[in-house]
């Protein structure tokens, strides 16, 4: 019999076992992390390396071209930045008003529970499938118009050809609703992160239900939504399939509108006006390109794909800011 | 039945006189035959009781006994619960709240309420207390800040918060975010007040503040107090109403109430035979 209770792993063999497994598990969860980590670096210090002499002013201000010497990014930035801007103007408030209306107004019938069981699953349809709705509805519009019409609009300051074609308005509505789902889910989360006691507190008050979501709840689940949405916003800025599908260009130095430099976009407002209805490229298209034609243009590609990267940093960057802002403000 | 089974009634707080004759009091809230429904199940049964002006009601009872749910039906905050019915008469100021001409938003307004935990808003102090008021329209800066101070002032905050009202109100303590929560109710300028468990979450110096606040408030306010602890009710009330399992069993003075109840069940209550 041993004598009083030691505390000390002796020549056990169950607890060395023990610690032999835990020592085994935390070395395997190690060399997860570490193998991510060098996958993740060699990938960027590849598309870097290849990169590294085309990333010039020169880059910026020239679109596609048959030399790669002469080849650059700025119809894909271009195209990309008209894309974006109206895909957030056309998914944010019915994506924002949906969750709202879905979170806070309606009431739980068996429609309202059909339709928030399948935003997740409309959430995680292919986009390659949100490209063939919008083939059909926006650019083809079900073959309603024929040869197609031009709208003239505003004394002919502005042109609007029905149905939409291969421009960037078809590409943004497609695109929009491809991130709706993803918004709605989004901010829903971030209304419900509200506390009830907050709304309850607020009807005590005297409030109607409009002013309880406007005043507090809305100003409340700001951070969370805004996150969501720039997260969303960051996965369009991506998309390369569907695009193609309703009629990006690949190869081209065609910028929407002709706008090709802040200035024009400042000062030219017909130019502004015309561009979502003109052709366009996109970044991700541009970059896939540029690896379809050949070796010789690796490097651009590479260069391209440092670009997107950037940019895709930033709005990541932007959304963890803005988390950290909102965890600071609102303790609960 | 007499029965000195209850120690001696505690002392009342400054500003409740137990003794005082409410019957010149007009009656602020009463309640005729109340019946509530939660879905199916009936939870609170015939319930008449007549509140007058300016005085303080404590509702007691054990958990579970529907006093809170009362409470809630006086300025129609179970409306927000879906599946919930009440039938019978529900007056305040001689007006049934749950008549069709009654709005809803305006009753709030009139019959404000505090809750068991504090759940001041996420902004500053000064635009906590001065929500109430925006949302009814008031625009007036100079308005709202003379009822800001004034409302702090009633609460008992405002020497503790004059010089930070810009602060956000989540950096209080618990006690100052109840007497913030107080404050606001205030600003609305209701004329009856609905306090459930409003000191429960507190420490015992905060409590007490509470209950003093109480002993003041009822000057102006009439107040209706849910709380399960008995010392506090018999501290602040001018009248206690008794339920249990949906029925008001017994109200009366709150000094009759404690040291010479009418009904056995009240009286087991308060001696703690069970609750």
């Amino acid at each position: 019999m041993t004598s009083t209770a030691s505390f000390t792993s002796s020549g056990d063999a169950v607890m060395r076992r023990r610690l032999l497994l835990s020592t085994v598990f935390r070395t395997v969860c190690r060399i997860a992390v570490y193998s991510a980590i060098f996958v993740l670096v060699t990938l960027l210090g590849v598309v870097l390396w290849l990169a590294i002499g085309r990333l010039t002013p020169a880059f910026f201000s020239r679109g596609h071209s048959a030399f790669p010497d002469r080849a650059g990014i700025q119809a894909g930035i271009w195209g990309t930045f008209w894309l974006i801007s109206l895909t957030t103007i056309f998914s944010l408030p019915v994506g924002i008003g949906a969750a709202v209306y879905l979170e806070e107004y309606a009431s739980d019938t068996w429609l309202t529970r059909l339709i928030k069981v399948n935003l997740s699953n409309l959430a995680g349809v292919p986009s390659i499938v949100y490209g063939m709705l919008g083939l059909t509805v926006f650019v083809r519009m079900f073959g309603l118009f024929g040869h197609g019409i031009k709208l003239n609009l505003l004394n002919g300051f502005l042109v609007v050809p029905l149905p939409f074609g291969k421009s960037v308005i078809a590409g943004a509505l497609t695109m929009s609703l491809l991130i709706l789902p993803v918004v709605i889910i989004a901010t829903q989360e971030a209304l419900r992160a509200v506390p009830r006691s907050i709304r309850i507190a607020s009807f005590a008050l005297g409030a109607t239900r409009w002013q309880t979501i406007r005043n507090q709840v809305l100003p409340a689940a700001l951070p969370g939504i805004a996150t969501g949405a720039i997260l969303a916003i960051s996965r369009a800025i991506g998309e390369t399939a569907p695009l193609i599908m309703v009629g990006a260009i690949t190869y081209t130095r065609i910028c929407p509108g002709g706008v090709e430099s802040v200035g024009t976009l400042l000062t030219d407002p017909q130019r502004v006006l015309s561009a979502p209805f003109d052709m366009y490229t996109a970044m991700p298209i541009a970059i896939y390109g540029w690896i379809r034609v050949g070796p010789e243009f690796t490097s651009v590609a590479a260069a391209g794909i440092v670009v997107l990267l950037f940019v895709l940093t930033c709005f990541n960057g932007f959304a963890v800011y803005i988390r950290q802002r909102a965890r600071n403000k609102l303790k609960w | 039945m007499a029965s000195d089974s209850s120690a001696s009634v505690p002392p009342s707080v400054k500003g409740v006189d137990r003794d005082q004759d409410m019957s010149s009091h007009p009656i602020n809230v009463e309640s005729r035959g109340v019946d509530f429904w939660y879905g199916d199940n009936q939870v609170l049964f015939d319930v008449s009781l007549q509140v007058p002006e300016r005085s303080v009601t404590a509702l007691i009872g054990p958990s579970g006994c529907g006093k809170s749910t009362f409470l809630r039906c006086l300025n129609r905050m179970n409306d927000l619960i879906e599946g919930t019915r009440i039938s019978g008469e529900l007056l305040v100021e001689g007006q049934d709240i749950n008549s069709k001409e009654v709005d809803v938003v305006l009753l709030r307004k009139h019959v404000g309420m505090v809750f068991q935990k504090s759940t001041p808003f996420p902004k500053t102090i000064f635009d906590n207390i001065a929500y109430g008021p925006r949302i009814a329209g008031q625009k007036n800066r100079g308005y709202l800040v003379d009822l800001v101070e004034s409302c702090l002032k009633q609460a008992a905050l405002w020497d503790e918060v004059k010089d930070r009202l810009q602060d956000s109100a989540m950096a209080l303590s618990g006690g100052q975010q109840q007497r913030l929560c107080i404050a606001r109710t205030l600003a609305t300028t209701p004329k009856i007040i609905l306090m459930d468990e409003p000191a429960s979450a507190l420490d015992p110096a905060s409590t007490s503040r509470i209950e003093d606040l109480i002993g003041e408030l009822c000057a102006e306010y009439t107040i209706i107090i849910v709380t399960h602890n008995m010392q506090q009710a018999s501290r602040v009330s001018h009248q206690t109403a008794f339920f249990f399992e949906g029925k008001l069993i017994e109200v009366g003075r709150t000094t009759q109430i404690f040291t010479n109840p009418k009904q056995k069940r009240t009286e087991d209550y308060i001696t703690g035979r069970f609750g």
